[in-house]
C-alpha cells in the first residue's frame, strides 16, 4: 500500500484545439480537447494538464470554455497553464473547473506573485512551471541549468535549483520541470536535473520533456527521481496508451494506479 | 429531488466538487439541484450537505467564523447527511497544528497534525509533502458509503496536515504515507474524507452516489 507515480497526459491547446509541435515549430493537430481528455481519462491517466499556447487574448474566452467543458466531463485533477498572469486569471480557471494552475513566466517577472496567489488560494492549488536548459560552458564540469522564458527563447540568467527552491519557499505546492532542450526531441528527460531538484526540495515534482519511449517514463521515476510524469505526443498520436505506459513502469517495479 | 447544498465560505474551489455531484446525480436519474451556499435557509432546506475546504486552516476558519459558517454546520449535523471533505473534515476537528496551532469546531473529538519535516518512510527515505496523489484507502469498518468500493481502492490525496482521531471507533478508513492515517471518519450521520472524492474518477463518484443515496444511517 503506498502513494502511486503519476503518469500526466498533457495537452497544448491553440483556439480549442490540442496541437503538439516540435521544439514549438511544425505544429499538428491531435484532436479535441474534450474528447482527448475523456479518452486519457478512460485510459487511466491520473490527472489532466491543459497548456494554452494560444498567443491572443480574444481567444481566451475560447480556452475558458474548453476547461469548463473538460471539468465537466472529466473527474480527475486538471491543471491549467498558460497565460495566468494575475489572481483574477487564476479565479476565472478555478471558477471554470480547474483545480489546480501552472505559473511559469508571471512568476520569473514577479516571483512574489506565487505568494500572493499561495495565500490565496493554497498551495495545493498552485503549480509553478519551470523551463530549464543545461547552459555549461566548455570545460565546465559539474552541470548548471538556468531557467529561460517565452518558450524557451529568453534567458534569465536565474539558476534552475535556486529558482525551484525559492519558489517552493513561494508557497508553490508541485513543480512542473520542462527541460527546454529536451522538450519534443523524443531522446528522453534530462535526468540529472530531475534529480538535483527533486533532492532539493520537499514538494513533488513533475517530469516532462523529452520523453519517446515508455522506457523514458520509468527513467524519469527511477534515475529522476520524480514523482510524475508527463508527455504529450508519445500518446496523443497513438503510438501508447496511458494503460500500456503505466504497465511498463509497473513491470519496471513502480506503483502505478491501475 | 434531491437538494445538495454544498457550503461556500469563500475558501478555494468548490465548483470541482458540485460539478462531480451533478454529474452522478444525473446518473442516478434522480433530479439533483445542488446550491453553492453560505446562507443558512438555504442550508436547512437541502437533503444533504457538503462540507468542502482547501487552503489554510487558519483562513478557513477565520471565514467560518465570520460568516457564522459554525452554526450552520451544528444545524445541518443535527438534521441531515453531511460530507465533510478535505480541510472541510480537518475543520470538524478540536485543534489544527497549523498556523501555530488553531481551535477548529471540535465536532469530533482529535487533532489535525503535521506530517513533519523531513518525513521519512520506514527505510529512512524522504517522503514528498504534500501527500499528493492517488493512494489506497483501508475500509476499517462497513458503512453505506463503502457500497460496491472495493477494500484498497485508490483516491486522490492533497494534504500536509493529517487528523488524529481520538476515538478509533470512528475511523472509517486508513491509508499509508510513512505512517496509517485516517483516510475517513463517520460518526452518525457524519462522513469525512481526507481525499477528494470529486477528483477520484469512479470510485470518487461511487462514493459520491452512495452519499446522493444515503439516509444517514450507519
Amino acid at each position: 500500500m503506498a502513494l502511486a507515480k503519476r503518469v500526466i497526459p498533457c495537452l497544448d491547446c491553440d483556439k480549442g484545439r490540442v496541437v503538439k509541435g516540435v521544439k514549438f515549430v511544425d505544429i499538428r493537430d491531435a484532436g479535441d480537447p474534450v474528447e482527448v481528455s475523456k479518452r486519457y481519462c478512460e485510459e487511466g491517466a491520473d490527472e489532466i494538464t491543459f497548456l494554452d499556447i494560444t498567443a491572443s487574448h480574444e481567444d481566451r474566452e475560447t480556452t475558458v470554455d474548453t476547461v469548463r467543458a473538460i471539468a465537466g466531463e472529466v473527474f480527475i485533477p486538471l491543471t491549467v497553464g498558460g497565460g495566468i498572469r494575475s489572481l483574477n486569471d487564476i479565479r476565472t480557471m478555478l471558477n471554470a473547473g480547474a483545480d489546480k494552475v501552472a505559473i511559469n513566466t508571471a512568476a520569473v517577472l514577479n516571483p512574489v506573485f506565487v505568494k500572493q496567489a499561495a495565500d490565496r488560494f493554497g498551495s495545493q492549488c498552485i503549480v509553478v512551471a519551470v523551463d530549464a536548459k543545461q547552459v555549461n560552458q566548455e570545460g565546465e564540469e559539474e552541470k548548471r541549468w538556468e531557467i529561460f522564458t517565452h518558450g524557451g527563447r529568453r534567458s534569465t540568467g536565474k539558476d534552475a535549483i535556486e529558482w525551484v527552491s525559492k519558489m517552493v519557499e513561494n508557497g508553490a505546492g508541485e513543480i512542473l520541470l520542462t527541460s527546454m532542450d529536451r522538450d519534443g526531441t523524443k531522446n528522453g528527460f534530462d535526468l540529472a536535473l530531475k534529480r538535483r531538484v527533486s533532492r532539493s526540495v520537499k514538494v513533488p515534482i513533475i517530469a516532462s520533456g523529452g520523453v519517446g519511449s515508455l522506457e523514458h517514463l520509468a527513467e524519469g521515476i527511477l534515475v529522476g527521481e520524480a514523482d510524475a510524469v508527463l508527455a504529450a505526443s508519445i500518446f496523443h498520436f497513438g503510438e501508447f496508451t496511458i494503460g500500456q505506459a503505466k504497465a511498463h513502469m509497473s513491470a519496471q517495479g513502480i506503483e502505478v494506479r491501475t | 429531488m434531491n437538494k445538495v447544498a454544498v457550503i461556500d465560505y469563500g475558501m478555494g474551489n468548490l465548483h470541482s466538487v458540485a460539478k462531480a455531484i451533478e454529474y452522478t446525480g444525473a446518473k442516478l436519474g434522480e433530479r439533483t439541484e445542488v446550491v453553492i451556499t453560505s446562507d443558512a435557509q438555504h442550508i436547512s432546506q437541502s437533503d444533504r450537505v457538503i462540507f468542502p475546504g482547501v487552503g489554510a486552516i487558519r483562513d478557513c476558519m477565520a471565514e467560518i467564523r465570520r460568516l457564522r459558517i459554525d452554526r450552520i454546520i451544528k444545524q445541518a449535523i443535527s438534521e441531515k447527511p453531511v460530507l465533510a471533505i478535505c480541510v472541510g473534515m480537518q475543520a470538524l476537528m478540536l485543534q489544527s497544528e497549523e498556523n501555530d496551532g488553531v481551535k477548529c469546531l471540535g465536532l469530533i473529538k482529535g487533532r489535525v497534525k503535521h506530517f513533519g519535516d523531513p518525513l521519512l518512510d520506514p527505510h529512512g527515505k524522504v517522503l514528498k509533502v504534500p501527500h499528493m496523489g492517488w493512494n489506497q484507502v483501508r475500509q476499517t469498518k462497513s458503512h453505506p458509503l463503502w457500497q460496491n468500493i472495493p477494500d484498497d481502492s485508490r483516491f486522490y490525496f492533497v494534504h500536509s496536515y493529517y487528523v488524529e482521531a481520538e476515538d478509533l471507533d470512528q475511523v472509517a478508513g486508513v491509508t499509508n504515507y510513512s505512517l496509517d492515517l485516517v483516510a475517513c471518519l463517520s460518526e452518525e450521520n457524519i462522513f469525512a474524507v481526507q481525499f477528494h472524492p470529486e477528483k477520484s474518477q469512479e470510485m470518487g463518484q461511487t462514493l459520491l452516489r452512495n452519499f446522493l443515496t444515503w439516509d444517514g444511517s450507519q
